[in-house]
Order: structure tokens, then C-alpha cells, then sequence
């Protein structure tokens, strides 16, 4: 990133705060917020080439596990977030750890991360604990103590916190002796082997990583909405979202998800002025994704390497 | 402990529902076999076709049986039209480039349907809905038999289509060796449209078959591309016998499921079936020889 940039987007992400107007600030927070969930998709899917079409499991655990922990066992909202953080990164070591050991790569490895979230959708329709399809109500308790604000901008600051902490684990994920395997397993997983790089280790941790990121974010979104069911915590549109954000703004970039997320969601609050059809913009979301594979394979932010090279 | 009868009953009634499956699955292994890529867009496709047989039966008031041939004439050339246009275009040979690429297709077809038609469930009126046919203790719908009967005809037509016609050898050559079968003058671009098309046109018969017994909405394609992957990869992806085997045990896994485990709940042993296979036994019950 150019010196004058990083001082522009902190700018930019600080600017709503300043704003009484609440539109302004939920289209920060949403943008903010899909822009944690596409990190968490870019570290291993960008970074490590685990294509996943299942990675609302991870946000969805979160989700649940804080709606779960305060409303049964009363424990404090904000202590569900370290709980979620450890729960997010052993799902990932799990279904890692299962996928990768039986071989599983490219597309069985996106389907099977999207059966494992159908099956966690299904259950959590069906469980007692997370009264089924009703979904989960939180009560209503304002206050910094529960982790409820009736100002969306402390929300806000919240995902900005967990937001830069992301960017922070990708950029040093760039650098680091890690993050060079498993962008060499991404690149070539023989060749990667033949130089002593443990494949399913990297992978399993990319993946662990990566849930990390998301269960959180599932902690904030209950928190922000005071309500989860199985098709919001484990939908696929939540797992082609992350998925659309990284590949849009450039998945295997640091600040590719951030780029992607401002996009989509200048997309769709542009077209819902116009058009205000369900299911319009996310189509042209759709179609955005066809012509970043057709045209820009290494998102937006690639753009910047293809007019350096010209 | 539910009762024998009821037992047979939910047997027979997934075994039936599992034939159109096998139709589905069919359409998707084909299309594996031959061009190597995983067709994400296979549910969304089928949610499109049912789209397009409810207008023939709603708005232009043809049998449902009656639009099976029109239905699977308009989805196999939307197939073609859809490899030869887009996703043979942009996917560039790359294995993940494609897998992308049929997902931003279901994506774009999804919408696309919730803008067309709204998001709500749209069901058919037949006089024979609910028509059914006693065997022994067993009730049997009549456009669920009919639906099965049909299908594996199909099913047994494209196997034949297959085996015995020239064309048919020469999918078989693509999807074998690509370079052997340029050499003989055969084109693999054009054999890949035409198997992605032929791949959507069984998803056409396959809507009209669903259609009496089944509900449409922009949504079913989420349902059905689990399902269809399922039977494709416990069958062994590419084979012909293994959908169709496939498709028949997963239609009464599903059946058995609702009645064991209850409406909620049942759903789960599809998904949790396609984890096993695939960590357990990734070449599937028929293992196609690659």
C-alpha cells in the first residue's frame, strides 16, 4: 500500500463516528462487519487456496455459542468472545483436520464444508438447546456491561477493534514463515511437500485461523441483533457472502476483503435507490463474481499489479 | 416404533421419490464425467427448470407429462448455451476458476428467480394429485409411479444413448482421453457444450416429473444441490449406475429419515452421508476407472 493510503482508510473508517446520521453508521457497520467475515474467508481461502463454501459454520458456532452462554448459563456477553475465539478455531482444526487427512482438496473440500454447515443448520433447527427454528431471542438489557448499545456506533467501534485485528493477522500472516508455507502448499502442494512442508498441518492451522476470525464476529452480530436462528447463523448466502468479498476485492491480499466489502455494498445501496426488488442486487453480486473470474482473477486490488506491470 | 406397514410405506414412497433423484444426479455425473467439472449450478438449474415447467403447466395449461419434452428440449439448449457462453468461456480450464465460476451462476439464477417470480412456494393443480393405487396394505401415489416409471426410462434411454450411438461413443471418448479423440476428428469444445446441455436437459425432465408432487421457490435449488452431490459422490462421480443406485438409496434415506427422526431432524443424514463418503470412501460405491 502506497504511505498516503493507510492514513486515508483509517480516515475514511473513523468518519462515521462523526455522523449523528444512523443510515450512515449501519452502512459502516455492515461494511465493517463483512469485511471481518471476508478476512477470515481471505486467510484461508486466499492465502491458503481452501476454497470453502461452508464458512457461515464458524460464524454461526459464534453466534450461537454467545446467545447460548448468556441466555442459559448467564455468563457476560463479552466473555463469550474469547470463548467463541477458541471455539471457531477447534471447529477448524476439526473439519480441517477430517478433510485434509482423507486428501480431500479444491471442489470435494467446498463441499464438504458446505455439508458440514447444512448438518449444523439442520440441528440447530432441531436441538432443544437452541430452540429450533424459533431461534434465539436475547433480552433486551442496554448498557456497556451486556454488551448492548442503543448506538449503533459503539457497535461499530467493536467491529472496527476485531476488524483491525484481523487486518493485523493477515499482514503479519504475509511476512511470516507461515504464512510463506501455505501460500507455497496454495501454489503447489508437491513441490511444497518436497521442501518438508507439513501440508495438513499448514492447512488444518490456516483453517483453524480462520475460524478463529469468524466465530467472533457471530458473538457481535447476535449482540447487534439480539436474535439468531439456523438459516441466519448457518445460511449459505452468509458462507457465499465471505466468499464474494474476498474473491471481489482480491482473495490472497491483505486488504482485498476491505476493498471487496466497500464494493458490495456500495453496489447495493446504490441499486436499492433504483431498484428495490428482492433479490436484484445480490444477483448482481453474482454477476460481479463472474466477471472478476473472467477478467481479474486476483480481485480488485490486482488491478494495482496489472497497472504497475504495464 | 412406527409399524411395519408404515415402515413399507415410507420405503416405497422414498424409493419412488429416489428414481426423479436418480434423473438429477444423472444430469450431474455426466456432466463430471465428461467435462471434469463440478457443476455448482446443478440445483439452481433444476429450480429454473421447475420455474419453466410451472409456466407451461400455470400459464399455458399443458399436463405436466405433456411439457416433459418441450421442457427438456428448452433446458438442454439452455445448457449449451450456458457452457458455450459463459462457463466455458471464462473458467479457462482452471479447477477452481470453474467451480467459482458455476457458483456465481447459481448465484446470478437464484436472484434472478426471486426477482422474476418472488419468493414464494408455487405448487401445481393436477386432477390426479392426489390419485393413488392400492398394493397389498401400501397406498401408492400415482404421480409419484408415474414420475419413477419415467424417469428411469430415461434413465435406461441415456444409458443406451450412451452405449450404442456414435455420438454417444464419442462423449465417451472425450470424457476418456480429449487428445486420442481430436485425433479422430472429434471436436472435445463442442462434445463439452453438448454434454453440459444434455447434463440440463435430464434437470428438465427431471422438473416436470417433480412438479405434480413437489412445491417450487427461488430457494429449492439449495436443497437439491446437496442432494444432487450426495448421490453423485456415494455412487462414484462419473458413473452412470452409481446415480442411478445412488439416487434411489438417498431418496429413501431421506424418506426414512422424516419418518425416524422426525420433520426437523431427518433432513441431516443426506448431508452427514456425503461427509462419510467422502472421508471414508471418496471413489463411491461404483468407482469409475480413471
Amino acid at each position: 500500500m502506497k504511505r498516503w493510503a493507510i492514513p486515508a482508510v483509517v480516515l475514511l473508517a473513523v468518519a462515521p463516528f462523526a455522523s449523528a446520521s444512523q443510515f450512515l453508521v449501519n452502512l459502516a457497520l455492515l461494511t465493517a462487519f463483512s469485511a471481518l467475515l471476508g478476512q477470515s474467508w481471505n486467510i484461508s481461502g486466499g492465502f491458503g487456496g481452501l476454497t470453502s463454501f461452508g464458512h457461515a459454520a464458524f460464524f454461526g458456532l459464534g453466534a450461537y455459542a454467545g446467545a447460548i452462554l448468556q441466555t442459559r448459563f448467564g455468563l457476560n456477553p463479552w466473555l463469550a468472545l474469547p470463548v467463541a475465539v477458541c471455539l471457531g478455531a477447534a471447529a477448524g482444526a476439526a473439519i480441517g483436520w477430517a478433510a485434509f487427512r482423507a486428501g480431500l482438496r479444491g471442489s470435494y473440500f467446498a463441499l464438504v464444508t458446505l455439508a458440514v454447515a447444512e448438518a449444523l443448520r439442520i440441528l440447530a433447527n432441531s436441538l432443544e438447546i437452541t430452540k429450533g427454528g424459533l431461534g434465539i431471542l436475547i433480552p433486551l438489557r442496554p448498557g456497556l456491561a451486556n454488551f448492548q448499545f442503543l448506538d449503533r456506533r459503539a457497535m461499530y467501534a467493536v467491529v472496527l477493534v476485531l476488524l483491525g485485528a484481523a487486518i493485523g493477522v493477515t499482514a503479519w500472516l504475509a511476512r511470516s514463515r507461515f504464512g510463506a508455507r501455505l501460500i507455497a502448499v496454495r501454489e503447489n502442494e508437491d513441490a511444497a511437500a518436497a521442501l518438508g512442508v507439513n501440508l495438513v498441518r499448514t492447512k488444518v492451522a490456516a483453517l483453524a485461523l480462520s475460524g478463529a476470525i469468524a466465530a467472533p464476529a457471530g458473538v457481535v452480530y447476535a449482540q447487534s441483533y439480539l436474535y439468531v436462528d439456523p438459516s441466519i447463523a448457518f445460511g449459505v448466502e452468509r458462507s457465499v457472502e465471505m466468499l464474494l468479498v474476498a474473491m471481489i476485492g482480491g482473495a490472497g491480499t491483505i486488504w482485498g476483503p476491505v476493498l471487496g466489502a466497500v464494493v458490495l455494498h456500495a453496489i447495493d445501496d446504490t441499486t436499492r435507490v433504483f431498484i428495490n426488488t428482492p433479490g436484484f442486487a445480490p444477483m448482481l453480486y453474482g454477476g460481479v463474481l463472474l466477471a472478476i473470474i473472467a477478467f481479474l482473477p486476483n480481485g480488485i486490488a490486482g488491478l494495482r499489479a496489472r497497472f504497475a506491470r504495464a | 416404533m412406527p409399524s411395519a406397514d408404515i415402515i413399507a410405506a415410507a420405503l416405497l414412497n422414498g424409493l419412488l421419490t429416489g428414481g426423479v433423484y436418480a434423473l438429477v444426479a444423472l444430469g450431474l455425473t455426466l456432466i463430471y464425467g465428461v467435462l471434469h467439472i463440478v457443476n455448482f449450478a446443478h440445483g439452481s438449474l433444476l429450480m429454473l427448470a421447475m420455474f419453466g415447467a410451472w409456466l407451461l403447466v400455470d400459464r399455458v395449461g399443458l399436463d405436466p407429462y405433456a411439457a416433459l419434452p418441450f421442457m427438456t428440449g428448452i433446458a438442454f439448449l439452455a445448457g449449451w448455451a450456458l457452457y458455450a457462453g459463459v462457463i466455458g468461456r471464462i473458467s479457462g480450464g482452471d479447477d477452481r476458476r470453474i467451480l467459482l465460476a458455476t457458483l456465481g451462476v447459481a448465484v446470478v439464477l437464484d436472484n434472478l428467480a426471486l426477482v422474476i417470480f418472488t419468493g414464494d412456494s408455487r405448487t401445481i393443480d393436477t386432477p390426479y394429485a392426489f390419485a393413488v393405487v392400492e398394493a397389498g396394505p401400501l397406498l401408492i401415489s400415482v404421480p409419484k409411479l408415474i414420475s419413477f416409471v419415467v424417469a428411469l426410462a430415461l434413465a435406461a434411454a441415456m444409458w443406451a444413448f450412451m452405449t450404442r450411438t456414435d455420438l454417444g461413443r464419442a462423449i465417451r471418448a472425450v470424457a476418456r482421453e480429449p487428445d486420442g479423440a481430436r485425433l479422430v476428428g472429434i471436436s472435445p469444445p463442442r462434445i463439452f457444450a453438448l454434454s453440459y446441455g444434455i447434463g440440463i436437459g435430464c434437470l428438465g425432465a427431471a422438473a416436470c416429473l417433480l412438479l405434480p408432487t413437489f412445491y417450487v421457490s427461488p430457494q429449492v435449488g439449495n436443497v437439491f444441490v446437496l442432494i444432487a452431490f450426495t448421490i453423485v459422490v456415494l455412487g462414484g462421480m462419473g458413473s452412470f449406475p452409481g446415480a442411478v443406485v445412488g439416487g434411489l438409496i438417498i431418496g429413501v434415506t431421506e424418506s426414512l429419515g422424516g419418518l425416524f427422526l422426525g420433520e426437523s431432524l431427518g433432513p441431516i443424514g443426506i448431508p452427514l452421508i456425503f461427509i462419510a463418503v467422502l472421508l471414508l470412501r471418496p471413489s463411491g460405491l461404483f468407482p469409475t476407472a480413471r
